[in-house]
């Protein structure tokens, strides 16, 4: 092989730094503490379905409250909740910083909801968006 | 000497905590909106209808009237305060000329000519807006309104082009900074969307009317146009109304009595 030399130590160092990322984190537990809400017990499904699925939840409900008008939403308990994200979502979890951001920013997503909607529902100014685009 | 300074001292230190409290807000400075958030149980006695309507009892409406309904409105709904070619507007105020350009009144009574007329989204039944937008951002309701996804809208402007009526602002910049009289339960909009009126949509939902025809103390009917008995259609029975441009065919919803 021409420069066989060179190429194989250079493949060995490529996948050794590839590979090194999984090896070192191996073992290491994979945590973001969340300042969670104090006078709450529950969110308006488990944790787990919210941890996966509050995307997904966020996008149904703004397609159903603007575009269909249904505004209540109904969870796995039959409890009734508003579908909105400033006066549901965030009248519990108050610290934007402290709960939506420790997780997006580790894991870096860059939702623009803030762009519109309001950090909480008892702000008391509005906040332009980051210069940045956030 | 030796009392008034102490004296001195003691008030200044009041005056201090004083200012310092009012300050941290537990004083004096209150919430913007004192308003309680509606709960799930609210939305169920959200008002609906076929065909969502109002009535404008113009003569009632003078300017300072018209500027009570705007200043509520866009404190409402967070519409940001600019003045020139950049402004935003849902509700707002014009002559007889301006808002009826098609009527051609030659010899129009003094009156109306000097009157200033209250103007908003139309609502229309055909909505040019609705035709033209191409992510059907502007899309309308089976009651009739005519509102707005600013989740999709990309900020073409082709609404703005199709409204025959002026109803629709863009957002050049960010809105945020422009905003009097916050309400933190509505959300602002961004860069780069456009806004129009929705009849409140928001407050028809839990059973409230529209905030400009409670700010107008009569001098807006709201009411279901399908429904004989509505108060809007009572209006219309009683009295002469005309609509802004009827010529574009896109058949207005906000009819104004003369």
């Amino acid at each position: 092989m021409f420069n066989a030399k060179y190429i194989i130590p250079g493949l060995c160092l490529f996948l050794v730094l590839m590979f090194l990322p999984t090896f070192v984190g191996r073992g290491r537990p994979y945590e973001v503490k969340l300042e969670l809400p104090k006078d709450q017990k529950a969110c308006i499904e488990d944790t787990q379905v919210m941890r996966d699925k509050h995307m997904q939840i966020l996008n149904e409900w703004r397609t159903e409250a603007v575009r269909d008008g249904n505004r209540i939403y109904t969870n796995a308990k039959g409890q009734k909740f508003v579908k909105s994200l400033t006066n549901t979502c965030m009248g519990c979890h108050t610290n934007k910083a402290a709960f939506c951001d420790r997780c997006h920013n580790t894991v870096g997503v860059n939702p623009y909801c803030w762009d519109c909607h309001n950090l909480t529902p008892t702000q008391k100014t509005p906040i332009p968006p980051a210069p940045d685009g956030e | 000497m030796k009392s008034s300074r102490r004296a001195f001292l003691k008030l200044a230190a009041i005056t201090a905590l004083g200012v310092g409290a009012g300050r941290l807000g537990f004083l004096g400075d209150s919430p913007a909106l004192a308003e309680a958030l509606p709960s799930a149980a609210d939305y169920a006695s959200g008002i609906k209808a076929k065909h969502w309507g109002m009535a404008v009892f113009s003569k009632k409406f003078t300017p300072e009237l018209i500027a009570t309904c705007r200043a509520a409105c866009h404190g409402e709904h967070n519409v940001p305060d600019i003045s020139g070619k950049k402004e935003v507007k849902w509700f707002w105020g014009a002559s007889f000329a301006e808002a009826f350009p098609t009527e051609h009144g030659e010899y129009v009574s003094d009156d109306v000519k000097n009157r200033q007329f209250p103007l908003l989204c139309n609502q229309c039944e055909s909505p040019m807006c609705v035709r033209v937008c191409p992510t059907q951002a502007t899309f309308q309701r089976p009651d009739g309104i005519v509102m707005m996804d600013y989740h999709r809208c990309i900020g073409c402007r082709y609404c703005m082009a199709g409204c025959p009526f002026g109803a629709r602002s863009f957002n050049f910049q960010d809105p945020r900074p422009f905003i009097k009289g916050f309400n933190p339960h509505y959300p602002t909009r961004t860069r780069g969307v456009v806004e129009k009126c929705d009849f409140c949509a928001e407050r028809l939902a839990v059973g409230k009317l529209p905030i400009c025809v409670e700010a107008s103390g009569g001098a807006l009917v709201f009411g279901d146009l399908a429904d004989a008995d509505s108060p809007v259609r009572k209006a219309l029975r009683d009295n002469f109304a005309i609509r802004r441009n009827p010529d574009a065919g896109t058949s207005p919803s906000v009819y104004y009595i003369l």
